[in-house]
């Protein structure tokens, strides 16, 4: 592939991407919503963040990403909701999962 | 250096200044390895370091150059980037109040939304730390991303699999981590757990980005009293 064609792609990519990013904040610089909609949108993130935290855990190409992730990611949930540090909850994940897949889970 | 670290830990408070440091360290890890393994599959020095700067979002640059590598077509390696980034567009709506005070404001807080700045916004309570943690987590995050992506284009093969050290959990760790607090409001909750849901049961048949993105049909699981009350 050419190097024109790469910087287009990249370009294109990127010029989306910021579309995407920038409408929400354009179209509330110029009206106001209601306060029913904003609920919506803040709701709408939470299911969107849940959603990606889902398929990251779980999904790896179309199949399934193998129980090192899993066990990994769920330590760190379980550990967030007994209210531990953030950065123990992390940690833990990772460490998790490497620990595993250090004794071959897949 | 160090007095940024300071002003930032008085602004944020110490805790949440380092739990923004980690997800730096973490994502600047995958920054290496991005970089590494663009440059190893052959493709030029400059691309990982450009598409970083221009189109900052992790996911979307691994699903690209792995179309590209494999000899695809650029069309649809943009357009499979895209489908990944198109959850930006109700994030943005989400967190619109947060970039307000000017023009320039919102048109360069835009360019550093993303999974993990948004997150952190919404785990905070009050509109004025949410502001605070959106952009610090925002632009640290894309200077530590790109500073990553910079050393593993030029170190070459040093760390090109994160998977080893679980860095792959770490990313949804840290979303749940932020998320969970929010998901204590049952309404929140329900139309949460049937996006997941959602996006779970399509992810074997859908093309990336399309699954989550389903997940807001999670929005239908609220009542119409639910929509209007506040938390």
């Amino acid at each position: 592939m050419s190097a024109v064609t790469l910087v287009l792609a990249t370009v294109v990519l990127g010029v989306g991407t910021y579309a995407f990013r920038v409408s929400g904040p354009l179209l509330r610089s110029r009206v106001t919503l209601s306060a029913e909609v904003e609920r919506l949108m803040a709701v709408a993130a939470v299911v969107l963040l849940t959603a990606l935290v889902a398929t990251a855990t779980l999904v790896q190409g179309h199949g399934f990403a193998g129980f090192a992730r899993l066990v990994g990611v769920a330590v760190g949930g379980v550990l967030a909701w007994r209210r531990a540090p953030f950065v123990v909850v992390v940690v833990a994940a990772a460490g998790t999962t490497a620990v595993l897949r250090l004794l071959g889970v897949p | 250096m160090r007095s940024t670290w300071r002003t930032l830990q008085q602004r944020l408070g110490r805790e949440l200044a380092r739990d923004i440091a980690l997800v730096c360290l973490a994502d600047g890890i995958v920054g290496l390895s991005f970089g590494a393994i663009t440059v190893g599959a052959g493709l030029p020095l400059w691309l990982p370091m450009l598409m970083s700067v221009v189109v900052f979002a992790g996911a979307s640059q691994f699903l690209f150059v792995g179309i590209v590598a494999a000899g695809g077509n650029p069309v649809a390696a943009v357009a499979a980037g895209l489908l990944v980034n198109s959850r930006h567009l109700p994030f943005g709506f989400a967190v619109a109040d947060l970039l307000s005070g000017g023009r320039g404001r919102w048109l360069a807080g835009s360019h550093v939304m993303i999974d993990e700045s948004v997150a952190f916004a919404l785990a905070q309570r009050g509109t004025g730390r949410s502001k605070a943690a959106f952009w610090a987590c925002g632009t640290a995050l894309f200077v530590c991303w790109n500073l990553g992506v910079l050393l593993g284009a030029f170190g070459g093969a040093a760390i090109t699999d994160t998977d080893a050290f679980g860095l792959d959990a770490a990313f949804p760790a840290v979303l749940l981590a932020l998320v969970l607090p929010s998901l204590r409001d049952p309404a929140t909750r329900r139309a949460a757990l049937v996006g997941a849901a959602v996006a779970l049961a399509t992810s074997p048949f859908l093309a990336a980005g399309l699954p989550v993105l389903l997940g807001l049909v999670g929005l239908l699981a609220l009542r119409p009293h639910e929509r209007r009350s506040p938390r």
